[in-house]
């Protein structure tokens, strides 16, 4: 049925990179927590952290 | 002294809390584009998106159906349906919404929420997921024998019966496009789980078990919920780390980011003593419930509200205008001289 | 539109019809330079108040690529490279429009931006993300594959636990679908809607009052030290001059001290709408109705009350929103 996979989309067309197949998996304790979902969240912090240390442009200010 | 001086209307004199309150702007301003701004970040997300389904594209991995399952797992197929036969399987047991199984219900404390509202979406699997679904098959007079046998037996003769074919159906085999079990005292049950395989294994199940007279349908409960009592799918679902106690809530198939928003709910579920609790879902539930409604009313919480002053990020974040106070810095001032002691 | 028109306009609604009620109290709490600002308070200097705009822009790419699902019908998808494409679209979208919605919280948690009346604001911004994961779930429910069925009857446990299963049913494709298109998105717009409209009517959070540490840097005191010239000449150091006559120190930088709480709060409130007798005659107008209100951004705010506002500049709290 069209594109359909037991494994992960196959979808030979559109995936430049093939994020089907078996997934990975970083265990740390009782933590367990799939490599694109790390990803996710340390892009997040990195963002966070980025938008307040980075220099804002200035504008003039101006008279109320 | 101006004319809002101190012999003015007395207000209702509120203490300034800097967790609470603020005094307005009264600096500069500088020049802004809102509408710029949103259309900007409009612009921007939309060519992260469209960069991120050219690369990665997104996951659809096929559904297991009655038909799919049976024919990859016939054994486990037969197992189940026996189950849901005589009442044992993990729906004919569950309770509400479904059933009024005693003893099944999860309770909070003395409360049980789910025997206040009742079984809503009744399901007697006997009828709905084996005798109902045959008997909708044509021209298999063996079948309407076994049928007639079995609903006009007692109950215990039928329990009788089922309790038989439970224990050989324990050592099924399946070859030859046959299910396969040695012979016992289940009397007409033997032709009701063969004729059910079949009729699985050809895909006429899957739409004999929605429940809809009319063709259209768009309620697919009966049929996932006869799915997920097998082992079958609860086993794809294991291999891609999907599974509860894999935190599994999280997660997507393959490689995908799934909802890493998730990642609360789904902890309680790993940790004691929920993670071993017949109440479990019912006490993870109660938890988030209330830690939502802490999030929702922070505003109000004195401690927690204090975190963002005592912590102090906010330094870096309007580092450039402590930077730059000018004397108008003092009407930013609280009114009263406890709350400007820092 | 001057703050005059506007008056105009809110004055002259109809007494008694309830349109005129609605346009007046509308145009009072957001009169169009506080609706549509094209200036923010200087201290929005950072590029983490662009988390809030981001957020809205994923939403929007994720109501587009949704409309485009829908055009198709729920099936297309499944069937053809550019329903998979446009579901990629509305997959990633939505991970986007969490990881900045999220963002845009721990911003706002650690700014502390629901003083000074602005705890309306938060509670929407966290009704929206609460509805937003609610969302997501119907939508990866109505996904038709093997993610949803596993979705479907993994969640239902959790929501049977709590009896809303007897009525929600996660298995129900039809109606998961129905609330993930129709009923959802329309609460979660709407609250996004209030939420943006009450950033717009109080403005963004003004920074947290400075520490004596950080006014002694800046060569500001207040026990009345004779401090430093302000380091800044530009016109954002300058106390507009009405002001100014009212401190009666020597310098605009100090404030005598050994006054009660009371004296000192009536000796820098900023007079509202009659100015004060003894008021130079030439000077700017009172800083609460400057034409083209100090408002500003996305997340800016108004200083001023509006044209019906009666408060001071400094308000000392009384209701809360």
């Amino acid at each position: 049925m069209g594109h359909m996979g037991m494994f992960g989309g196959i979808n030979t067309l559109a995936a430049l990179v093939h994020l089907g197949g078996t997934g990975r998996y970083i265990s740390w304790g009782v933590i367990q927590i799939s490599l694109a979902n790390l990803i996710i969240i340390a892009v997040m912090i990195v963002l966070f952290a980025a938008a307040i240390i980075l220099p804002f442009p200035k504008h003039e200010a101006r008279k109320k | 002294m101006n004319a809002t001086a101190a012999t003015a209307k007395p207000r209702a004199h509120r203490r300034f809390r800097p967790d609470r309150d603020v005094v307005e702007w009264q600096g500069g301003y500088r020049r802004y584009d809102l509408v710029k701004e949103v259309f900007v970040c409009f612009l921007v997300t939309l060519l992260l998106v469209v960069g991120c389904a050219i690369i990665f594209s997104s996951p659809d991995e096929t559904p297991v159906t009655v038909k799919s399952w049976s024919n990859a797992a016939p054994v486990d197929f037969a197992q189940t349906a026996i189950t849901e036969l005589d009442g044992t399987s993990g729906v004919a047991t569950y309770g509400p919404p479904y059933n009024t199984t005693p003893g099944a219900s999860q309770k909070l404390g003395p409360v049980s929420l789910e025997n206040a509202v009742g079984a809503r979406i009744p399901i007697d699997t006997a009828k709905d997921f084996v005798l109902k679904p045959l008997a909708t098959l044509p021209d298999r007079p063996a079948l309407t024998t076994a049928l007639a046998d079995y609903n006009s037996a007692s109950a215990t003769q039928q329990a009788s019966w089922d309790a038989a074919y439970e224990k050989v159906v324990a050592n099924a085999t399946f070859s030859g496009g046959q299910l396969a079990v040695k012979s016992g005292p289940y009397g007409p049950v033997g032709v009701l789980m063969t004729n059910l395989e079949s009729m699985a294994r050809t895909g006429a199940l899957d739409g004999a078990l929605l429940q809809s007279p009319q063709l259209y349908d768009t309620n697919y409960t009966d049929p996932l919920l006869f799915v997920a009592d097998g082992t079958y799918m609860a086993s794809l679902a294991a291999v891609r780390h999907l599974q509860g106690d894999q935190w599994g809530m999280m997660n997507e198939t393959g490689n995908f980011p799934g909802q890493p928003w998730l990642w609360l709910y789904t902890f309680w579920y790993q940790v004691a003593p929920m993670n071993s609790s017949d109440n479990g879902d019912v006490e993870v539930w109660a938890i988030m419930m209330a830690l939502t409604v802490l999030l929702i009313l922070l505003p109000f919480i004195p401690v927690v509200r204090s975190i963002p002053r005592r912590v102090g990020v906010y330094r870096l974040i309007w580092r450039v205008h402590y930077r730059n106070l000018g004397p108008e810095a003092l009407l930013q001032m609280p009114p009263d001289r406890e709350s400007r002691r820092r | 539109m001057s703050a005059q028109s506007v008056d105009t306009f809110a004055a002259g609604a109809e007494k008694d019809t309830w349109t005129g009620r609605i346009r007046k109290r509308g145009l009072e709490e957001l009169p169009p330079d506080r609706l549509l600002p094209d200036r923010q308070p200087a201290y929005v200097a950072s590029w983490i108040y662009v988390f809030g705009a981001l957020s809205i822009g994923a939403f929007a790419v994720v109501l587009l690529s949704g409309g485009v699902l829908a055009v198709e019908g729920p099936s297309w998808w499944h069937k053809s490279n550019a329903g998979l494409f446009v579901n990629s679209l509305h997959m990633w979208s939505t991970e986007f429009f969490f990881m900045f919605m999220v963002v845009h919280l721990w911003a706002k948690f650690f700014m502390a931006a629901w003083r000074g009346k602005r705890k309306a604001t938060w509670i929407s911004g966290v009704l929206a993300f609460a509805l937003s994961i609610g969302t997501a779930f119907t939508g990866y429910l109505s996904q038709q594959n093997f993610d949803s069925e596993w979705i479907g009857t993994q969640a239902k446990d959790g929501i049977n636990s709590t009896g809303a299963g007897a009525f929600w049913n996660v298995l129900n494709f039809g109606q998961m679908l129905m609330w993930h298109i129709v009923l959802l998105p329309l609460v979660v717009a709407a609250l996004i809607g209030v939420h943006v409209l009450l950033v717009r009517r109080r403005g963004v959070v003004p920074p947290f009052a400075p520490t004596d540490g950080q006014l002694a840097r800046a060569g500001l005191s207040l026990t009345g030290a004779v401090a430093a010239p302000p380091a800044e000449s530009g016109a954002a150091a300058q106390l507009p001059a009405e002001l100014s006559t009212q401190i009666p120190a020597a310098t605009s930088t100090q404030i005598p001290s050994g006054l009660s709480d009371q004296e000192l709060a009536a000796l820098i409130e900023v007079p509202s709408q009659e100015p004060p007798a003894q008021e130079p005659a030439a000077h700017e107008p009172p800083p609460p109705t400057v034409p083209g209100s100090p408002d500003a951004a996305t997340s800016h705010e108004p200083a001023a009350e509006g044209p019906a506002g009666q408060d001071s500049m400094w308000q000392l709290p009384k209701d809360e929103s």
